[in-house]
């Protein structure tokens, strides 16, 4: 196998090391004193209320659908920056630079239809009203 | 002409049908939301989606007359693609054309649904063209996604959103095989593209790699499932009864003739090297599909879930196709898919014409009598239904499709003589329940009490005598569609010495 994988499969076994290390030491060392207020599920400080297994109202689905999408969207622009050096050069780098003359905006063309679609699906919501909280 | 596909506006040239498609889709979007839902306005888009769609199909014909190729890239530019894309448009001007007068009906109000049909056809159309693996994925998506939506766009339909979660979850479950196949390829091939993919597997004998192996049998479930062949089937009677109508037909046509055409480009280009291999599975997937497909049918009653189970036995038909491997092969395919879609498309919209509200009256028992009631809509249901069966003369062109499948099934290298016979076999099994359609529509007195069909809208309408009457005189006159479809075979690219590099 290739001898390029063998960090991977260290980093691996001291994951499970260490998970296993945290609950087995923890199980040995501890007093075990449970109370009832002790047993109840942690809720930042306060005592439960109900159900976790709510209804809730769609809007919040929208609103996390809507910044799913958009956020990953945006995700996409960052190999393109990264690579933006090529993308906006008709000929391959030379030393890292662009050749004179040979600067094309085909990088920029490319991000700007992405924006258009963008900007396109930002304005079908809107105008859809899915912004509109009521 | 020869595009260059690595120069961009080359590239941009190549592509010209599919993006005057998808910008006019995106303005289209613009504009179905512009104003507030009703059925002007539904209307209103459907008309300007039906113009796009016009547009497109005379682009692609403009297109097709030039004799034009590539190079070695991402896209392929040969008639196999124009075809296909011709067959998909086609589609969808019938999806909309059926949908407006559907939408009103129904009180589907979003003119979405049209723009949604649009998205779809674009995908197929990046499907038509992909000749690299990840292209087929993202046509796929593109295609697939406008798909799930549209299914349930009926939302007061609990059978609708049945159906679309369960298309979701299955059709996701297929893309992520369909996914780890071409990770598994690109693996023992380092190639994502399907003409290197090809030249690799034959110079490097790939033949009996594990790796390879698994990845094609990954690709061949995945298209198992977009194709609706058996044993991969399971969501399909349930999908196609849960849409809405026009929908329904969309799927059952255009949807499969995108992802077959995907199918057997990749069978031809990437994988002929790997013949041995998948040679016995492809024989057994169509034998399958055409055995249940067609024995199941016989038991159903309602007439979508039967033209659904009658669509899977028509996937094992076109697998024949594929399975010989050959581009005689392909132009049967081709041939059997545009008698196929014709027929499939004119039975769907009779479907139309004598439902209901509700999508009620889709029953066997809601055809009794119709000759006495609508002599025309059972007189062209009785045309489908000889066309799909494949019988002579009445049915057209659905005649001329078997008989050049079987020829190419019998002329391949490797002989599929009892493959023939079992699709010989298997449509004289069809026709227990194409013909028992015919018998309820033609022999049996219409039940006392039962209310006449509504009045057929002109749309739906002119698709049902638009296609029946292409189904006929195709059948009388096939030799141009047989010149169209010899001519539309996938062609390899032009390959420059430099672009054959060594297997890694």
């Amino acid at each position: 196998m290739d001898r390029n994988y063998i960090p991977v499969l260290f980093l691996l076994g001291i994951a499970v090391l260490t998970a296993v290390a945290i609950i087995g030491l923890s199980h040995l060392v501890m007093r075990s004193r449970p109370t009832p207020v002790k047993q109840q599920p942690y809720e930042s400080g306060m005592p439960p209320l109900g159900d976790a297994r709510e209804r809730f109202s769609i809007k919040f689905y929208m609103v996390a659908m809507l910044f799913i999408v958009f956020d990953i969207e945006t995700v996409f622009m960052i190999p393109w920056a990264a690579y933006y050096r090529q993308l906006s050069c008709a000929v391959p780098l030379v030393g890292g630079a662009c050749p004179a003359g040979q600067i094309s905006f085909f990088g920029l063309g490319e991000m700007l239809v992405f924006m258009a679609i963008l900007l396109a699906g930002f304005v079908y919501v809107w105008k859809k009203g899915a912004l509109q909280w009521d | 002409m020869i595009f260059d596909l690595a120069n961009p506006s080359q590239l941009m040239q190549a592509l010209g049908p599919d993006l005057l498609l998808i910008v006019g889709a995106i303005v289209l979007m613009l504009w179905a939301a512009w104003r507030p839902e009703s059925d002007e306005h539904q209307r209103a888009v459907g008309r300007a989606s039906l113009a796009l769609v016009a547009a497109t199909i005379a682009m692609t014909l403009w297109y097709s007359t030039r004799g034009m190729s590539s190079n070695v890239g991402v896209i392929a530019v040969d008639n196999f693609r124009w075809a296909t894309d011709l067959i998909c448009l086609l589609g969808a001007f019938g999806a909309i054309a059926l949908g407006m007068e559907y939408n009103v009906r129904e009180r589907i109000l979003p003119a979405e649904s049209h723009v949604l049909v649009l998205f779809a056809t674009a995908g197929m159309m990046i499907l038509a063209a992909a000749r690299d693996l990840m292209i087929v994925f993202l046509g796929i998506e593109l295609m697939s996604v406008a798909i799930y939506v549209l299914v349930g766009l009926n939302r007061r339909s609990p059978k609708a959103a049945e159906g679309s979660l369960k298309y979701f979850l299955l059709g996701a479950f297929a893309t992520a095989f369909l996914l780890y196949g071409i990770a598994l390829i690109y693996g023992s091939t380092g190639s994502t593209n399907l003409t290197e993919i090809g030249q690799r597997v034959v110079a490097g004998n790939f033949v009996a790699h594990p790796m390879m192996l698994a990845g094609t049998g990954l690709l061949l479930v995945g298209f198992g499932f977009k194709v609706a062949a058996a044993p991969f089937h399971m969501w399909a009677p349930d999908v196609y009864e849960g849409a809405p109508t026009p929908i329904t037909a969309f799927m059952a046509t255009a949807v499969k003739a995108a992802a077959f055409a995907t199918f057997l480009r990749v069978w031809l280009e990437a994988l002929p090297g790997m013949g041995d291999a998948w040679f016995t599975p492809i024989w057994w997937l169509a034998a399958v599909a055409m055995f249940v497909g067609n024995t199941v049918a016989l038991s159903q009653r309602n007439l979508k879930r039967l033209l659904a189970y009658s669509s899977i036995a028509h996937s094992g038909y076109l697998l024949v196709a594929v399975a010989t491997g050959t581009l005689g092969g392909s132009a049967a395919f081709l041939f059997y898919l545009v008698a196929y879609t014709l027929a499939s498309y004119g039975a769907f919209a009779v479907v139309i014409a004598v439902g209901r509200e509700g999508d009620a009256n889709n029953d066997l028992s809601d055809y009794e009598g119709l000759w006495h009631v609508r002599p025309g809509l059972a007189i062209a249901m009785a045309v489908f239904m000889l066309s799909l069966m494949g019988f002579p003369i009445f049915g057209g062109i659905g005649f001329f499709g078997k008989w050049y499948l079987l020829m190419a099934a019998i002329e391949a290298p490797r002989p599929l003589t009892t493959l023939a016979v079992v699709l010989v076999l298997t449509s004289v099994v069809s026709a227990g329940y194409y013909l028992n359609v015919v018998r309820v529509m033609f022999m049996k007195a219409r039940p006392d009490g039962a209310a006449d069909p509504e009045r057929t809208g002109s749309l739906t309408r002119g698709v049902v005598y638009a296609t029946a009457v292409a189904i006929l005189v195709l059948g009388l006159v096939p030799s141009r569609v047989i010149g169209w479809s010899r001519a539309g075979v996938p062609r390899a690219p032009q390959i420059q010495a430099a672009s054959v590099d060594a297997p890694r």
